[in-house]
This record gives structure tokens, sequence and C-alpha cells, in this order.
């Protein structure tokens, strides 16, 4: 089968590899049909996150229709359509039973400190992801969902991770009506946090980044306000004086690692790796909100450490919130929104590659070429 | 120092009085349940089967009940990878050679990839075609400027011999 094959940071091709096999009985394999690349695909493109080894699959955003089924796989059945959450969980551990599915102890032999996570590296986990025609899925009775009828493909592939993400990143920000909420990082997850954001009943989102036709794509989907923060002296002088000098109420880092905009957390996190990634989004979404504020994280960083200003937490009683996104938790109400088109993930798309042109596809959302905003990887098996 | 070791504890005066159950501040994404008292007790699946060789996190007393297969560890990144696998994730000796052994395995891919009778084609990998299509005049340049550095730098290297 072709498969997406990482082979060192900027480095990727398609490839055959051998095709995935059942190795658990509850495990599924599933053709797949449609994948995406995530934006935290990028850290391991770029090297960014421990133990990615050279020959690994990547890919946690896919569809696919199941072609074969474990012995004790009971849910599904071949021929099922699903969408798979990005999280590998096993529905039995205290925190799948509390609704954590991205915290699953069950689904991580390398690390404990993430759950098991589809094609992002040993460190969660060493699955082979979904960038390529065939997957294997452990615990098809718990995470893929059978994609509703009515439900567009392209909305299915991006209740996998992006709007699902998107949103808990606007539920963990405690959004009360009126409040003033501000997103750091107009990327598919920013923009789709923007816009989840509305859900909770605010009465301001304002979304921060620097790149022009992103945050004017965002003004457009989430109809909230857009700033580039290149044409600012200082981003969160600007914030406070737009926020009658009181600071936002909450401050959502959809950027993670990779962050732009401060030299010292450039220099330190992406050149010389003396941290885990440049912590500017977090280091102004801690110095940006209100007293007492909230500040909810879902941009990724590395395992070991970062430089934020923690002092600040705790000076300004900020309430600090984080995790994964919770996809088999969310998933009913998600559904809902899109069924009833409260909600259109797909306007997200704006690029479809053949999986067999995967590294162009990387380097186009990389360089945020030709005003890319998601990419969407079709199998030519997909049928 | 003992620990001291209480069994009692409810008899403690004022325990639990204050409790709020509705005061969960990891709600909604959490749905307390009680069970995290009850630790590693749950009931599992079975456990899958031990194939290729697996790095376990010293921070947990098993492997989980599943886990990925691809890339087992090889070669010298493997060797490196093993040593980061004595420590715990709390440990730079731990984090900082898996990412050694990453750039490592960079060049192992190298070879492994020549040995197979396949010479790496860089550029399609490095998707500059994407980069010629839409970014052609940057991308001209990034190479000029790098073409360039290459040159003085060879021309120094060559002086000073």
């Amino acid at each position: 089968m072709l498969a997406m094959n990482y082979r060192g940071p900027y480095r990727v091709r398609a490839e055959q590899r051998p095709m995935p096999e059942i190795l658990h009985p509850e495990d599924a394999i599933v053709r797949v049909t449609r994948t995406c690349i995530c934006g935290s695909d990028l850290h391991l493109y770029h090297g960014m996150v421990p133990d990615t080894r050279v020959g690994s699959t990547f890919g946690h955003e896919f569809t696919g229709i199941v072609e074969e089924v474990g012995p004790m796989v009971q849910n599904l059945k071949v021929g099922d359509h699903v969408l798979v959450p990005f999280n590998i969980a096993c529905g039995k551990c205290n925190f799948c039973k509390q609704g954590l599915y991205g915290n699953c102890h069950e689904s991580n032999t390398m690390a404990t400190a993430v759950g098991g996570i589809f094609g992002y590296s040993h460190t969660a986990g060493g699955f082979d992801g979904g960038q390529a025609e065939y997957v294997r899925v452990p615990y098809a009775d718990v995470g893929p969902t059978v994609i509703p009828p009515d439900m567009d493909p392209d909305d299915a592939v991006l209740l996998t991770d992006v709007v699902p993400t998107g949103y808990q990143a606007a539920e963990m920000g405690g959004i009360k009506k009126g409040d003033t909420v501000v997103v750091f990082g107009a990327g598919p997850i920013g923009i789709m946090a923007a816009r989840c954001a509305w859900f909770f009943g605010p009465s301001r989102v304002i979304i921060i980044d620097h790149i022009d036709y992103r945050l004017e794509f965002a003004r457009n989907y989430a109809k909230c306000e857009a700033y580039n923060f290149r044409s600012m002296e200082d981003p969160v002088v600007f914030l406070k004086k737009i926020t009658d000098w009181y600071g936002a109420d909450v401050c959502i880092d959809c950027v993670g690692c990779e962050a732009e905009g401060n030299t010292l957390q450039t220099l330190t996190g992406r050149v010389a790796l003396m941290q885990a990634g440049a912590a500017t989004a977090l280091q102004w979404a801690i110095n940006s909100v209100k007293k007492g504020g909230i500040v909810s994280v879902v941009g990724v960083y590395g395992p070991p450490f970062n430089y934020v200003p923690i002092g600040n937490v705790l000076n300004k009683g900020i309430t600090l919130r984080a995790n994964q996104a919770s996809v088999k938790r969310l998933l009913p109400r998600l559904i809902e929104h899109v069924q009833s088109g409260r909600l259109s993930p797909k306007e997200l798309i704006t690029h479809r590659i053949p999986l067999e042109e995967v590294s162009d596809a990387y380097r186009l959302f990389s360089s945020k070429l030709d005003n890319c905003i998601k990419t969407v990887l079709v199998p030519s098996s997909k049928a | 120092m003992e620990n001291i070791s209480n069994t009692d504890y409810q008899n403690i005066p004022g325990w639990g009085m204050d409790a709020d159950p509705d005061n969960e501040p990891t709600y909604p994404m959490k749905n307390y349940t009680g069970d995290d008292h009850n630790r590693i007790n749950y009931e599992r699946s079975p456990q899958q089967p031990v194939t290729v060789e697996l790095l376990k996190s010293n921070e947990r007393p098993a492997p989980s009940v599943v886990f990925g297969t691809s890339v087992p560890p090889s070669g010298l990144s493997g060797a490196i990878r093993r040593y980061a696998f004595r420590h715990s994730e709390d440990r730079y000796r731990h984090w900082i050679p898996l990412i050694m052994a990453d750039r490592v395995n960079v060049y192992e891919g190298i070879i492994s990839d020549i040995k197979a009778g396949h010479v790496p084609n860089f550029f399609s990998e490095w998707g500059w075609k994407a980069e010629w299509k839409y970014n052609q005049k940057a991308f001209v340049t990034k190479i000029a400027f790098a073409t360039l550095a290459a040159v003085v730098v060879a021309g120094v290297l060559k002086r000073k011999k």
C-alpha cells in the first residue's frame, strides 16, 4: 500500500509499505478515504518532537472504510464508513471512564505524559498514522464513529481533530456571556476555536496572528476581530488597550511550540532547542488575560519544558487549563452543530492533494503557500 | 523518617466538611466519578503480544494494552534510544538523547536507502516543486543566497589551506 514516509526534518515521501495487520483482538483495519495534514504534524515534520523515527507514517486526522475487524470488535462491521478520533482510547481505564479520552492509560507504552495518538511519534505511542491507504485502528469499538449518512465526508474528517480541539479550547476557557475572548493563532485550530467561542456567549472574539490571508479568512469565517501582531509594537499592550486596560477574560493559545513574534523565545526554542519550542503565544496569553482570568491551551508543546511567566500565573490568579481534545466525548454535540448547519468545517479546506504528492503537500502547508488553510490528502484507492 | 499512616482519617475533626462536589475545576472536560481513587484497578482488555522491541517508559510498570509496532529501535540511534529510556520522562537524560537519536536516524535512513538501491531524491522529498510553483521569486532568491554562501565558505576554506 502507499503511505507517507518520514525521512527526516522537512523530508517526507510517499512509498509502498506493507499492509497493516490486526495485532490485537479489538483492532480494525481501515481503508483511508480522506486524511488531513494537521498543524501539529508540522512539529513532527520540522523535527521538533523527540522520538520521531525515520520510516514513520504520520497522520491523525482521517476517515475510512472498515476493511477488517478483530474477533472482539462488536460495534463496527466491514464496510462501515467511519471517522476516527485522533486519540487512541481504551474506554475502560479510569481516565477514559471520566471522559478524558485524550489521556488514556492503556494506549502509550513509551510515555506517561500523553495518551496514544495515531502517527504522532513514538512519544505518542509509536502507532502508524492515517496518511496511507490503510491503517490499523486499535480499540475499534471505542473511538471510530460511523459517519451519519447525510454528512459530507469533508465535514467528517475535520471532526476527527480540528473541530473538537477548537471547541474544547473554547470550552476550557469557561467563557461567560459578555466575555472578551482572545485567540492566539489563526491556523485551522485557532479559526475553529474563534468560531466555537461564540457558542458560549462572549461579546467579543479577537484573533491574533501575523499572516494576513489567514486573518482575513478568520474574520470572515469566525466573524471575529482579527489583528496582525507585526503591526503592533507590543501585542500585550495592544490587547490591554482594546480591553479598557483590563485584559481579556479568556485567552486561548492555539499556536504551540513554533510561535513567532519574540526573538528570545524563537532563538531559545526553535533555533537552539533549549526549550520545547517557542512559547511566545502562551507568554502573551498569560500576560494579556485579566487578573483572575482563564488561559486555555491547545497549542502543542514538546514534553521537556518551556520558559513561561509562571510567576504571573500566580500573581494574577490565572486559571490555566489545557488538554488534548477529548474527541469521543465531544462528538455527539459537534455532529449536531454540523448537521444543523451552525458549523461548516469543510469551508476550512483549501487544498485537496493526492497522497502520492505528500511531500509537496507538506511543503505547501508548512510554508503557507497559495493561501493554504487546510490540506486534505486523498489516497487514490479511496474508491 | 517514617511516613505517618492514618487509616482512620475520616475521624479527623472537620474531615470533608467543606467538600463541594460541584467545585470541579476540570468540568466539563472530566466527568468526575471518583474512580481516580481506584487507581489501576480497572478491567483491562487482553494484552497485545509484544512482537517487536518495545521501549517502555520507566514511569509505568508494564506496557500499555496496545502499542505501536512501527520502526523498532535499531542501529546507533536505537542504542541511544535504549539509553534514553533508562531515564524517566522527568530527566533531560531522557529527552536530549531522543532528539540526538532522531538526528542520527536521519543519516541511518539515507544509508539504508542507498543500501536498498534507492538514492533519495532530496528535491522531491523537500517538496521543492510546491515552492517552485507557488513561491518562485522567494525560492530562487533563497537558492541564490544559499549558493553564494556556499561559494564564499568554500573560497575561505580554500584560501586557509
